[in-house]
């Protein structure tokens, strides 16, 4: 096994856990706005446990970096251009079915992601990854129960599901990216090659979307640049901007 | 000086109750994985249940706040992720007062094996996230109560 280089290590950490945070975030706007109580309890229970894990990858982003900086510095004091979450977590809530279908198709590859993660040769990365999976095992399958009882659902409800799915299936694939920083990962035995899981999350979104009677769109065009932070899409600053106002408006506050 | 043993302090922990489900305390619920003395200073070692979990820091904050009024000075809170927290952990006792107090205690299986009220056997998932990250809710068709079950990690 390879030793890791520190930089790569950073850019790795940042990717995991800004796509915690920032899918935490997005959810998190749902918090007194969904169709029912128990539906409500259930977004913001599962934004919790992605903040929880946020606060875990940065906070050892945070240490690799070597800066003294916190998981809640580079939470709220970074710019736009330095966040490295998929675009696919970034997209706006949309109606609830669309919330839940993006939950989905991320929870999926998560939960394929993570248990991997858990086995690699970090240890640090290994415990948080050990931590998560058990949260997120409850996740896909809520996410999957509603994907599949909204597509199989009124005629209403699973053409916005088809919808949806339309829309955000384009933004799948760059979970599957490959680059330089991955290599590296793979290399020191800490995180699998992301395109070596396609073909698992594939054929579990495959079955989901069956069961839902839904169609899982041709074609393998695929929006990105997020987690390479060469272009996030226009919604993630606006997002930024509502979530770090706080230190925005009054730089350095504390609880 | 003399510092009180390892055995008194897990004596004087076994009183903090669970923040949010006061019936079980810390100990039962198996959070506190460690008490050890290195050099003149107390270590407690500490697990979170989910992640994300708001009671975490309060957990903290009473572990500390109690240890301080004992007396000790020099106290270190560790945060330990692995082995990650498991509702295997939870002691006997803690089960069987989680269900008097109306809280299903977790199932191998997955699901609360009766209903905590009337004990019938004929039940419901709602939702399988409740009004904290450890519990889902259900409910009993034989009473037709809604309750809520500690789910099982
Ligand atoms: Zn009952």
């Amino acid at each position: 096994m390879a030793e890791v280089d520190n930089t790569a290590l950073l850019q790795f950490l940042l990717r995991t856990g800004d796509n915690t945070l920032i899918l935490g975030h997005r959810v998190s706007e749902w918090c007194g706005h969904a169709p029912i109580l128990e539906e409500d309890i259930a977004l913001a229970n599962t934004a919790l446990d992605l903040i929880g894990q946020t606060q875990l990858w940065l906070g050892y982003a945070a240490e690799v970096q070597g800066m003294g900086k916190s998981a809640d510095d580079l939470a709220f004091l970074r710019d736009v251009w330095d966040f490295r979450n998929v675009l696919l977590v970034e997209l706006p809530n949309g109606d609830f079915g669309q919330t839940l279908m993006r939950q989905f198709l991320f929870d999926a590859w998560h939960s394929i992601m993570l248990p991997r993660l858990a086995k690699g040769t970090d240890e640090r990365v290994r415990e948080i990854a050990q931590k998560a999976v058990k949260e997120v095992s409850y996740h896909v399958e809520r996410s999957a129960d509603t994907v599949v009882g909204l597509g199989d659902g009124t005629e209403e409800s699973h053409a916005r599901m088809q919808a949806a799915l339309d829309y955000l299936y384009p933004y799948v694939g760059e979970l599957f990216e490959s680059d330089e920083v991955d290599a590296a990962m793979v290399d020191a035995g800490i995180a699998p090659d992301p395109a070596s899981l396609r073909d698992e999350y594939d054929a579990l979104v495959g079955r989901v979307m069956e069961k839902a009677t839904l169609t899982v769109p041709d074609g393998s065009f695929a929006h990105k640049g997020g987690r390479t932070g060469r272009m996030h899409t226009e919604h993630l600053g606006h997002l930024v901007s509502s979530m770090q106002w706080l230190q925005r408006a009054y730089p350095g506050s504390e609880w | 000086m003399t510092h009180p043993s390892v055995e008194q302090v897990w004596e004087w922990l076994g009183t903090l109750p669970d923040p949010e489900i006061p019936v079980i305390t810390l100990i039962d619920l198996g959070i506190i994985r460690g008490v050890t003395w290195e050099g003149d200073t107390l270590v407690v070692t500490v697990t979170p249940t989910y992640s994300g979990c708001p009671a975490t820091s309060m957990i903290n904050m009473d572990i500390e706040a109690l240890l301080r009024e004992k007396g000790i000075e020099n106290l270190e809170l560790r945060r330990q992720l692995s082995p990650a927290w498991t509702t295997d952990w939870m002691t006997d006792e803690a089960r069987a007062k989680l269900e008097e107090y109306g809280i299903a205690p977790p199932q191998p299986a997955g699901g609360p094996s009766r209903c905590p009220r009337c004990g019938g056997t004929h039940l419901e998932k709602l939702s399988q996230f409740g009004s904290t990250p450890c519990k889902a809710q259900w409910r009993c068709q034989d009473c037709l109560e809604p309750f809520e079950y500690f789910k099982c990690i």
